[in-house]
């Protein structure tokens, strides 16, 4: 997870300085270093090569003239074209039509079309749209009873269809619906499907013959490997995409099919799910993408991702209490590594970080989230009055507390010391110096080194 | 409908003819490559690209190939024909060690935890299994676990119908008192096997492992020695994204198997490649359709005749 290409090319970096000018011989150990990076987060291969070449042609250019070090604008050069190729940022949903706009959902099993369809629903109902949703997937037992559960969720309108009925007929009647009825949006989910599955890709075409879907999303997996490439391929063939979404990126895969995906479909990425909760749909980052596959970490998007999760009443609750110089105590200790829980984990910040920051982190200690409870073991062993205060924790205390949790007094002991680096760093995010921040947390976090 | 369209072909001309499909999309038949008259450079490295394009990865395909230049020249290989056979050779070196039949007469019942990230195909390869262990002559019921998305349990007592199995299930929302409650009423009802279902769930999503893990250990608690198996089901068209899943779901839960679902389709999840060298938890089935009797026992020979032709 953690080979990172950041630090990988600031070694090749380092042996190409010196040297006045990018060449194809200083240049192919770094763009190998590249390629390597991206068969790793799931770049398809001859997408991965089209890619190296035309970073090699760029390299050799212009362009790098007249930067300071070529090391450093080759690796410029590389994440500049990778964003470049994941496309524009924000690319909303286009719904100009005449009443109803139909959205159609495609891809291969699994992927997340029917909660994506749910998502998209609470989206445009967030827009005041009305919205109706309906089902064409009659081969998936229980389908259309989920995309139901979903829409009752997301609080739109939901058209019923049944298994025996033919997923034509059933499009035909929901538009019908929507039409007579004055729903803004029609969103139709479809069954998961199969790119060589003849029979099912005729119906997928046959349902866009009736919906005329002013949106056709595809929706892939991010998780997906080479693969990606095959399959968009194919979908891109038998149907108009308008669009992509990329699913589940709140896991730790790279995300290269991204890549694969907008190569071969050429098509923009709309969002990206980040949860399976209906809340959980982004606008696409190409930037922030591309720093994803390359390894380069996302500072980024853990800084929005810690505002929008951290409760912000308790976050609120406890820079009041730093600021005034009212003791930052145990018990809130307690509580911001309930909110780090929330975030997901430091595993998924670290895949947010700078390579630097996250070499620094060792991944084996991490998954072990039983320090987190401990932490939390101990801290209930205390009185309220020794969470407010501290200092109170001498010798024998620290042994009832020790027995109360069931661990040896160094524990504690250790606790103790990094209760007191969290109380320096509360200080610090008053001045909201985050790299002084990210440096603080170093040590008090377990794993951390 | 479309998955039964296959059903009466046998498993091994089913898988190939999904690998002859992706051979042709990807335009570099493997057996093309090996017509090929000389061994030379170029065909090592087009062979790397055919296992990097079947999500080998790239250490695992370096290997290979590694190991297959030294077999080329200490067996003296000059013709195509036997350069596959070695390559089919070395995958079967690598991949053998995986094979493991379902063994589910060492306790009665028999739990069968399923895990896995979201949308691998757990809830479906459970109904298929189902199926499969009710031919094998065991009693089935199933436990609703996934008590987090939407319709999972509906999900899940449809393929219970299909079966004949009951399925239990529970409005409270705990997926540990869903797998209690089954445990119970498989002793009551002196069931063969138990299979748990689980909510998919992302490695990244420390609060959901902890909750799996406790769902173990609920098992663990109802029945003593339960769970018996712990099976991840992977999704085969998953990237290099599969081997850290293995390697997540092995650490917090203790696999005892894989399940590798989608074999139908065009990825050829090589991906059990890297698996193999790093974290060889067995594979016991794949999955190669939607309908209920897709799901073969692992067998390393016929996967790698099927990758390689
Ligand atoms: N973590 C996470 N899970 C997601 C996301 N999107 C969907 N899921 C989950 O992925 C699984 C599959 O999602 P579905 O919406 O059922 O996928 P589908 O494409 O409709 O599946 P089929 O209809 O069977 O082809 C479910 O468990 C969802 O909760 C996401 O962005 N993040
Ligand atoms: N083609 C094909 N599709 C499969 C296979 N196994 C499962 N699927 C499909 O994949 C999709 C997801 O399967 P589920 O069984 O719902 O997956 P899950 O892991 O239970 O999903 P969550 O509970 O949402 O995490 C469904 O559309 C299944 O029909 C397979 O072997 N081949
Ligand atoms: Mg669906
Ligand atoms: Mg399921």
């Amino acid at each position: 997870m953690l080979d990172n290409l950041t630090a990988r090319l600031a070694q090749i970096a380092k042996r190409i300085r010196g040297e006045a000018r990018l060449t194809e011989a200083n240049i192919s150990d770094a763009l190998r270093e590249v390629r390597v990076a991206l068969l790793e987060a799931d770049v398809a291969l001859p997408v991965a090569k089209h890619f190296i070449e035309s970073v090699r042609a760029k390299a050799l250019g212009e362009e790098v003239v007249g930067s300071l070090t070529p090391g450093q604008a080759l690796v410029g050069v590389v994440h500049r074209e990778l964003a470049a190729l994941m496309g524009e940022a924000n690319v909303g949903l286009d719904l100009a039509v005449q009443p109803p706009a139909v959205i159609l959902v495609a891809g291969l099993q699994g992927s997340g079309k029917t909660t994506t369809c749910g998502k998209l629903a609470k989206l445009l109902l967030g827009e005041k749209k009305k919205v109706l949703l309906v089902s064409c997937d009659v081969y998936r037992p229980a389908a259309i009873e989920q995309l139901k559960v979903v829409a009752a969720q997301a609080g739109a309108d939901f058209f019923p269809s049944a298994v025996g009925e033919k997923p034509v007929d059933i499009s035909r009647r929901a538009l019908e619906h929507a039409r007579t009825h004055y729903h803004d949006v029609l969103i139709a989910d479809s069954a998961g499907r199969l790119a060589i599955d003849e029979e099912m890709m005729r119906e997928i075409a046959d349902l866009h013959g009736v919906l005329m879907p002013i949106e056709t999303l595809f929706i892939v997996d991010a998780m997906q490997g080479q693969d990606a490439v095959n399959v968009a391929k194919a979908f891109n063939e038998r149907l108009p995409l308008t669009g992509v979404i990329l699913t589940k990126l709140d896991g730790d895969a790279r995300g290269g099919a991204a890549l694969s995906v907008r190569h071969v479909t050429g098509k923009p990425i709309k969002f990206a799910g980040v949860s399976e909760k209906l809340g959980g749909i982004e606008p696409f980052h190409p930037e922030r993408m591309a720093s994803r596959i390359l390894g380069m970490g996302d500072i980024l998007s853990l800084v929005e991702e810690a505002h929008a999760k951290v409760d912000l009443e308790e976050a609120k609750r406890i820079a009041e209490k730093v600021k005034k110089g009212k003791g930052f105590d145990l018990e809130d200790f307690k509580q911001q590594i309930a909110q780090m829980n929330k975030m997901g984990g430091v595993a998924s910040m670290l895949d947010k970080l700078p390579a630097r920051l996250a070499g620094q982190i060792d991944p084996a200690k991490l998954q072990d989230d039983r320090q987190f409870r401990r932490i939390v073991g101990i801290i209930n062993s205390m009185t309220p009055q020794e969470r407010r205060k501290p200092e109170l924790i001498k010798a024998s205390r620290k042994r009832r507390i020790a027995a109360g949790a069931g661990v040896p007094v160094q524990e504690v002991n250790r606790l103790l010391n990094q209760f007191e680096q969290m109380q320096k760093m509360m200080k610090m995010m008053k001045g909201g110096n985050l790299q002084r921040m990210m440096r603080g947390m170093k040590g008090m976090l377990p794993g951390m080194r | 409908m479309h998955f039964f369209m296959l059903a009466v072909e046998s498993w091994a001309t089913r898988l190939k003819a999904g690998l002859a499909r992706t051979r042709e999309v990807l335009g570099t038949p493997l057996a093309h490559l090996f017509a090929r008259q000389r061994i030379d450079e170029a065909l090592f490295e087009e062979l790397e690209a055919a296992l990097l394009q079947a999500d080998c990865g790239v250490e695992a395909s370096g290997s290979l190939i590694a190991a297959l230049r030294e077999r080329v020249r200490s067996e003296r290989i000059e013709d195509g024909g036997s350069l596959k056979r070695a390559l089919k050779q070395a995958l079967l070196e690598l991949l053998a060690p995986l094979e493991r039949p379902l063994d589910v007469s060492r306790a009665k019942p028999c739990v069968i935890m399923v895990a896995g990230v979201n949308g691998s195909g757990k809830t479906t390869s459970i109904g298929k299994l189902a199926h499969w262990l009710q031919a094998q002559g065991s009693s089935v019921l199933l436990a609703a676990g996934d008590t987090f998305r939407a319709a999972a349990t509906e999900q899940l007592v449809a393929w219970g119908e299909r079966n004949r199995v009951a399925v239990i299930a529970q409005p409270s929302g705990d997926p540990g008192a869903v797998v209690f409650d089954a445990l119970g009423a498989a002793r009551a009802r002196g069931v063969d096997v138990v299979v748990a279902d689980t909510a998919g769930r992302l490695p990244t999503q420390l609060h959901l492992m902890e909750e799996i893990r406790k769902v173990k250990r609920v098992a663990a608690k109802a029945l003593e020695g339960a769970p018996h198996e712990i099976l991840l089901v992977l999704d085969a068209s998953t990237g290099q994204n599969a081997l850290a899943q293995v390697k997540a779901f092995d650490d917090a839960l203790g696999l005892t198997g894989l399940v590798l679902t989608k074999l139908d389709g065009t990825a050829k999840g090589g991906a059990i490649c890297a698996i193999a060298k790093q974290r060889p938890v067995p594979l016991v089935f794949i999955g190669v359709g939607e309908g209920i009797d897709d799901l073969r026992p692992f067998v390393a020979r016929d996967f790698v005749e099927a990758l390689v032709g």
